[in-house]
Formats: structure tokens, sequence, C-alpha cells
């Protein structure tokens, strides 16, 4: 299991780990500065913050030494536009992801306004998906939540990393075959009530809060999206709701077991337009059927007055799938050792938690 | 040569000592700031070198009239600031 949780905050960067059975912070970073997304590539173990400096822009800072010490690497950029008033500039990065076992060096990196970007030279170096940036219906995604679309989930498949699934808040799933040459939606059975009835089927209108895949059955895939719960089991070719998910439908986190593609985890709320747990009492739901049935896990969550939102990177599973953690707006950190039975307060004085990583 | 400064905001992330730097306009001051210090550029301007959003550019006393293109006029004993709007929480 994982010992170690790294943590995108809207105050900084946190490394916590677990030393003697007790987990606590070890180490912080960038401490003031608004930090979107972390990573730790297993592949070469660099480590990568992306800062979200409000005035400054994105920035994108790499450490080869565990987080003792950092330096910027370019972020990525998109090409100068015919014309300056109009084009195009990363505002937040959402998805930050290795690009695959076979493919060492490289990154996938999802933004607002919705561009896709690869580095080959592990973040030295950016370049713009021109393929989907340019693709038909590229040009209907719209805000969710923010004011311009974003590129929240990239699951690289673990058999060929040329096989690329990603999710747009709002614009669907896509898919490349060939490492971003092409790109087609697929996000057939995915629906939006809350679309005028023509557009409710729409692949381009779909808002997927957040995309996961399952590591050995990558046919497996679940998605939060604003509408509920969807899963796949044949590589995003045909999505059906997931009726059964309790509390509520709505949320914007999911997690796959690494192991398992019937298991998986989420954090519902109320509803969109009341984003707080269902009755104050925040819970995760767990399914082990592919969704036929969950369980409402509350075992070390709080039961009463509580107003936490797990946004949609703030829940992660470790790779024996046993280890979870969770980190809430409200700046608490939970783990769990089992699957999400019990979980244990780590922290309630973090500041606001975008994203938790295992490492 | 006009002398270019930067609030202190942005020193807390890139070193961005007071500078003197040739240029008739702020976008040719600042291409001269950033030939010397180019990992500065990307704090000032976006993708497109557009001034950020959140970032003000005065020649003197005046806020300038193109965050687009920076074409307002640069003399050489002008000063020019580089500060950031208020925000956040």
């Amino acid at each position: 299991m994982s010992d170690r949780i790294l943590l995108a905050t809207r105050k900084g960067f946190f490394d916590v780990r677990r030393v003697c059975g007790r987990w606590r912070i070890a180490a912080t970073a960038f401490l003031g500065d608004q930090i979107s997304m972390v990573l730790r590539d297993p592949r070469d173990g660099t480590v990568y913050a992306a800062q979200a400096l409000g005035h400054f822009g994105v920035k994108l800072q790499r450490s080869e030494t565990e987080g003792r010490t950092w330096h910027e690497v370019p972020a990525p950029a998109f090409p100068r536009a015919a014309d300056a008033e109009k084009g195009p500039s990363v505002d937040y990065i959402l998805a930050l992801e290795p690009g695959g076992a076979a493919a060492p060096g490289r990154l996938w990196c999802g933004t607002i306004p919705g561009g896709l970007f690869r580095s080959d030279d592990r973040g030295a170096s950016w370049r713009l998906d021109e393929a989907l940036w340019n693709a038909p219906g590229r040009a209907e995604w719209r805000g969710g939540g923010f004011d311009k679309p974003g590129i929240d989930s990239i699951c690289v498949d673990p058999r060929d990393p040329r096989h690329v699934t990603l999710a747009v808040s709002t614009g669907g799933v896509w898919q490349t075959a060939d490492g971003g040459g092409s790109w087609r939606p697929t996000s057939e059975g995915m629906f939006a009530v809350y679309m005028p009835p023509e557009r409710r089927k729409d692949p381009l209108v779909q808002d997927v809060h957040r995309l996961v895949q399952c590591a050995a059955a990558p046919e497996g895939l679940w998605a939060q999206h604003h509408n509920g719960v969807f899963r796949s089991t044949n590589g995003g070719r045909r999505w059906r709701e997931v009726k059964a998910i309790r509390p509520s439908k709505f949320g914007f986190a999911v997690q796959v077991h690494p192991g398992d593609p019937d298991t998986a985890w989420f954090v519902p709320g109320v509803k969109d337009e009341c984003r707080i747990p269902v009755d104050a009492k925040l819970v995760v739901a767990r399914t082990r059927d592919g969704g036929a049935s969950f369980e409402v896990l509350t075992r070390g969550l709080p039961q009463k007055d509580a107003y936490d939102l797990v946004h949609r990177h703030g829940l992660a599973v470790d790779a024996t799938g046993t280890r979870l953690a969770m980190g809430s707006t409200t700046g608490h950190l939970w783990v769990s050792e089992n699957a999400g039975s019990l979980w244990t307060l780590v922290s309630g004085n973090l500041p606001p938690i975008a994203c938790v990583r295992f490492a | 040569m006009a002398r270019v400064a930067f609030t202190d905001n942005l020193k807390r992330h890139i070193a961005c000592p007071v500078v003197r730097a040739d240029g008739r306009t702020v976008a040719a001051v600042l291409d001269t700031v950033f030939a010397a210090n180019p990992r500065l550029r990307s704090y000032v301007l976006d993708d497109q070198g557009r001034l950020r959003r959140h970032v003000h550019v005065y020649v003197n006393a005046e806020r300038i009239a193109d965050p687009i293109a920076l074409s307002d006029r640069v003399r050489p004993d002008d000063e020019v600031f580089v500060f950031q709007a208020l925000s956040g929480g």
C-alpha cells in the first residue's frame, strides 16, 4: 500500500506521509499559492505541481528530489493566434497524467479552456493537440462551473499509450487510438435532462465531472456526470446510467478499484444547485457489483453539520484498491485503510483541497 | 532608457529587479526586459502576448490604454511600473 499522499490545495502543496502507523504532514511547498494539480510520476519519481497564480498565470513546477527542491518548467501554452485579441490562453491545469509505461517521458495535460497538451520530455516542452482543438464538435464545448470548458480527466490505456480517453466538462467523453492524431466523441448513452429535449443525448453537451478507468480491465469506465452516474463496460462505446447510487446522484468525485472494474466509490452531494452533503452528513457510496447496489459508508466521517464538498480530484485510491484518501473543500483529509469501510481524519485544518493523489 | 519596476508580489515568485530598458513602446520595453529574463514573460503576458487580465502596467502615472498589443508610447526618461490588481482571499 502507498504510504504517501500528495495534496493540491488553495494555499499550497502538501506531502502527507504515514510514519509508524500515523499519517502526518511531512512537507509543504508553495505556501500561499493556489495549486490545482499534483502528480508523482511512478515511472521516474518526478513530482509535478501546477500553480494557478491568480495574477500571474499558470505555472508548472517539477521536482526530481521528491519535493525537497523544485524548479519551474514551461507550462502548457497555446500557440499565437492570427488575432491576438481572440486567441486562447491557458487559465488552469485541471488534469495531468503520465503517458503510459511504454512512452517514458510523455505527459498529458488537460486545461481550461479545453486545450489538451502533450509533452514527450517530462514537461520541458508542450505541444497543443491540434487534432482535438480543431475537431468538429469542439466548438460545442461549454463551461461547467468555470467560464470555459475544461478537460478534467485523462485515462491512458495501460495496454497501449496511443489509446487515450478523456472527459470534458462540458463536452463529453473523447477518445484517440493514435496518440492524439485523431479524436472521436464516445458519449453514447449519456444524457443530460437539464438540456433542451433535442440536445439531451447530444454527445457534445455531456458534463462529465470525472472519468476513471480500471487499470486491470481498461474496458471498465466510470463517470460522475452532472446528471448522475454512468458506467461503460466496453471501453466507452456505450454508457448506461447507474440508478442505484445513493443518497443522491450528484457529485464530482469517482474512483474505481484498480483490480476490479465492478468496485467504485463516489461522494454524493445534494444536487447541482446545492453542493453540500445530503442532510449535512458526509458519506462515501461504494459499489462492489458494478453499480447494481451501493453501500453508504459513514464510519469515521462527520454525520452532523458537515458541509464538505469533495472536488473531482479529491478522492484517491492506491494501487492495491484497499487504501483510500479523500480531501474536501473544507480542508479535511481522511484516509481509509479498508476500502472505505472506516475513515480516519488526518487533518481538519488544511486549505480547501483540489486534488488528492497517492504517490 | 526607461526605468522598469515590478510589484513586490511578483518578486515572491521570480526575480525581477528594477532595470533600465530601451524601447519606444511598452511592448518593446518589456521585450528588452524579457530578453534578459525569459521566464518573466509568462508572469506578465498570457499565451497570446496580451497583458494578463489581473496585471496592470502604468507609464508614469497613466495606466496603459492597449493591454492587447502594448502599443502605448514610452519615452527614455519614463517609468514603467508592472503591478497586480488586488483580488483573492
